[in-house]
């Protein structure tokens, strides 16, 4: 009984997990600290060297980047990872301070 | 944001193969500039917004590039009143010319059809020089240049605009416009022209420009479903235009089909029905589907003198476009289908050729292009296209762009490319008609009126780099075009001033262009334009090697602009120059005729001024007014043989210069937002 009981919480488990798939369009708007087109630049290709990330666009004025990302192959937390490894601060994810040291003078923004 | 986004992707990207450039283009708009290029787009493309339509008389299309140097305007002819454009040296029939991406000038409307565009419907215009893209079409030589109309989502309720001037051209357009819901939108707008009274400045007996009258209307649907990604468009537009010209004593009812005066006449009637559907995948705004429908008629009623042509083409034009993107928005392609469809019903009756030249056209063909962008500093499109046509054939056509910003402020390109199209060598050719001239083909046994169809390479390289003067922005670039026909029509002026030769070409034929150009704001608000041009178009006609007849080889443009702050209620001065010179032109052959009836080998170089003032009271009410070729220069003799025009020496289709002196006018813009 005990082991039916298993199997079912198991079989109702993986199911579940079934219906829960991956989006492969998910949309994504993440506040990225910078400055300038320089910037942009940067963080847009950052985002694009993630593979699945199939839109990326960084807002100069609102420090909005706006994600498409295919959950199949990445998540938001690896395009983080690879804006901060650039030099660019999010919330979860920070650059460390010698690659921040390293950016361009009109593109050191103020960190939180 | 994303609905905001979506709209745009909407508005701009669905029909549109160079759409993450057009996107771009509309970012450029916060610098407030009627006349935009971006370092960021990869061809080599301008886009005018209305504002820049503004600033000349601009009653049609036609009229529309004065201010503008990548294209030249000609002078209106006595007969048509209608200004040809060229862009690279090369007249209108080998651009593409579309509306909202839908071919609209070709064909029987070759020679007049832009001027059945009015330009109060214009939004903006998008001029690409060299190959373009491929997803209208295999056509286009030496350049497109794309009309998109006011779009009923984004119009305002009510707008009248009135223009008169001392030519006596009268116009009036309204535009009105309803929300039907917040998906549907509707506009109409009606266009009116008028020519009444006749003019005759240079006392040759003959009308200066023609009397006309024009009735142009066009109703717009729009339905926009932002959310779920719909966008659809559905045009009905009908037209109907007269033109009458000659000599100032004929009377159309007594004196046509007689040789008591010389007259000409010209109707048009034009049916235009056309449907797009787009949608973008609202989870995916970098995937689209568009689809186009077009349908038109058009009718062309004419006689010149004793030579009559009457033409009506009836065409289908359907489009099928998917765009989406491979990995990332880095790399986007466009596929789809074409077909065409066209039927021409032609009668010509002139010296030497009596009868129809009645013919059905077809083709199908399917395009794909890639986009690479790094979305840094390069990015190239690589476009080929497969079609199928019943008189052309097989063939492929492919193109290529490619930008590259060296530095900053900074951008090259290159582009190459192949055209391929059938020459309508009657409709191209009308002004050839109001003449004493024989027209003879020398056939090769061609498909084509027995000529062959007309295939050309096109390729090119350009510089700008954008820098500060006194702190002052500027920029100044060059480009250079070359295009080589591997075989064209050659419309032969040389042989004797009694012929007119269509033959193919045997032999080279090229085009070579160049552009340098400075653009400076020395102070804000004020903004100069210049641009030195030089042509080098040659072909090989049966009596040697020589210059295209009609082009000047050196051009010098220049327009200079200035605006006072807007103020609170939107009160407001424009200013603005134009000048052009043009370098002497060489003139079809005339040695031959007797003296009095001959021009020069080459024509006088000369100069001439446009000069508007606008002045805006408040946002819904303008007033402006201008002159057009200030300084009065006028060609000395406009028509050969004016006093026997139906002698051997007449012809009226020599014009180097223009043919009527100064020109005022006036008009009002008023409007309800």
């Amino acid at each position: 009984m005990k082991n039916i009981i298993i199997i079912l919480v198991a079989v109702t488990g993986m199911s579940a997990q079934a219906q829960e798939k991956k989006n492969k369009n998910a949309k994504y708007t993440v506040e990225v600290n910078g400055n300038c087109e320089q910037c942009k630049k940067r963080i847009e290709k950052a985002a694009y060297s993630v593979d699945g990330v199939k839109s990326a666009n960084w807002d100069v004025e609102t420090h909005k980047l706006n994600l498409i990302v295919n959950e199949e192959k990445t998540s938001l937390a690896a395009v983080k990872k690879a804006v901060a490894n650039v030099g660019h601060d999010t919330e979860e994810a920070k650059a460390s301070d010698e690659t921040y040291a390293k950016l361009h003078s009109c593109c050191q923004y103020d960190r939180k | 944001m994303y609905k905001y986004l979506t709209m745009l992707l909407l508005l701009f990207l669905v029909f549109d193969a160079v759409a993450q450039d057009t996107l771009k283009a509309v970012k450029v708009e916060s610098t407030r500039k009627s006349l935009k290029k971006s370092y960021t787009v990869t061809a080599n493309t301008t886009t005018m917004t209305s504002h820049e339509l503004l600033k000349a008389a601009c009653c049609n299309l036609a009229e529309s590039f004065e201010t503008n140097p990548s294209i030249d305007v000609n002078f209106s002819d006595a007969l048509t009143g209608t200004k040809q454009i060229k862009m690279l040296g090369l007249t209108s029939p080998y651009l593409m010319i579309t509306e909202e991406n839908i071919p609209s000038v070709r064909g029987a409307s070759q020679a007049y059809g832009l001027t059945f565009t009015p330009g109060t419907w214009v939004e903006s215009i998008q001029i690409t020089k060299g190959a373009g893209s491929v997803v209208n079409g295999y056509e286009s030589i030496s350049g497109q240049i794309n009309t998109e109309l006011i779009k009923p989502a984004n119009d305002i309720p009510f707008f009248l605009n009135v223009y008169g001037d001392s030519g006596s051209r009268f116009e009036a357009n309204v535009h009105t416009n309803v929300k039907l819901s917040d998906k549907w939108a509707t506009s109409f707008f009606l266009h009116n022209n008028l020519r009444l009274s006749k003019n005759d400045m240079n006392n040759d007996g003959f009308l200066d420009n023609p009397l006309a009258r024009q009735t142009n209307a066009i109703n717009r649907w729009q339905y926009t479903d932002a959310k779920k990604g719909w966008v659809s468009f559905i045009n009905f537009r009908y037209m109907d235009d007269e033109k009458q010209t000659g000599q100032v004593n004929f009377d159309k009812n007594r004196d046509r089909g007689t040789t008591n005066f010389w007259g000409s006449e010209i109707n048009t009637q034009r049916l235009d029905v056309s449907a797009k559907l787009g949608y973008v995948f609202p989870d995916m705004p970098f995937q689209s589907i568009g689809f186009q429908n077009a349908f038109n008629s058009h009718k062309q009623d004419s006689y010149f003198g004793l030579n009559q042509y009457d033409i009506h083409q009836q065409s289908y034009y359907s489009n099928l476009i998917f765009n989406s993107i491979i990995n990332n928005t880095m790399h986007k392609f466009s596929t789809g289908l074409n077909f065409t469809y066209d039927r021409y019903n032609e009668f010509v009756g002139v010296p030497n050729i009596y009868g129809n030249f009645d013919k059905i056209d077809n083709s199908v063909g399917a395009f794909f292009e890639y986009t690479y962008d790094n979305s840094d500093n390069f990015s190239f499109i690589a476009g080929g296209r497969i079609d199928s046509h019943n008189r052309l054939g097989t063939f492929i056509t492919p193109r290529l762009h490619i930008r590259y910003n060296p530095w900053e402020k900074a951008v090259v390109r290159a582009s190459a490319g192949r055209g391929k199209r059938s020459a309508n060598i009657f409709a191209e050719n009308q002004p050839l008609f109001a003449s004493s001239r024989a027209f003879d083909i020398l056939s090769s046994g061609g498909n084509i009126y027995g000529l062959d169809p007309e295939i050309a390479w096109n390729c090119g390289l350009s510089f700008s780099q954008g820098f500060k003067i006194f702190g002052k922005s500027a920029d100044a670039g060059f480009d250079f075009y070359r295009t080589d026909f591997s075989n064209q029509v050659v419309v032969d002026l040389y042989a004797s001033p009694q012929q007119a030769l269509f033959y193919n070409l045997n032999g080279k034929s090229f085009a070579n262009s160049l552009q340098v150009e400075f653009n400076y704001e020395p102070m804000t608000h004020l903004n100069l334009r210049t641009a030195y041009k030089y042509y080098d178009i040659q072909t090989d006609y049966l009596s040697g090697t020589s210059e295209r007849p009609l082009q000047a080889k050196h051009r010098f443009f220049a327009n200079l602009e200035f605006k006072t702050h807007i103020l609170n209620i939107g009160q407001q001065w424009k200013f603005d120059v134009t000048y052009n010179w043009m370098g002497q032109q060489k003139l079809p052959t005339t040695a031959s005729n007797p003296v009095s009836e001959r021009f020069p080998e080459y024509s006088p170089s000369f100069s001439l001024f446009n000069a508007q003032i606008t002045r805006t009271f408040s946002s819904i009410f303008e007033m402006y007014i201008g002159g057009e070729n200030i300084g009065n220069y006028t060609q000395e003799k406009a028509i050969l043989g004016s006093s026997n025009p139906f002698g051997p020496n007449f012809d009226s289709s020599i014009v180097y210069a223009p043919v009527f002196g100064q020109m005022y006018y006036a008009g009002l813009r008023f409007k309800i937002k």
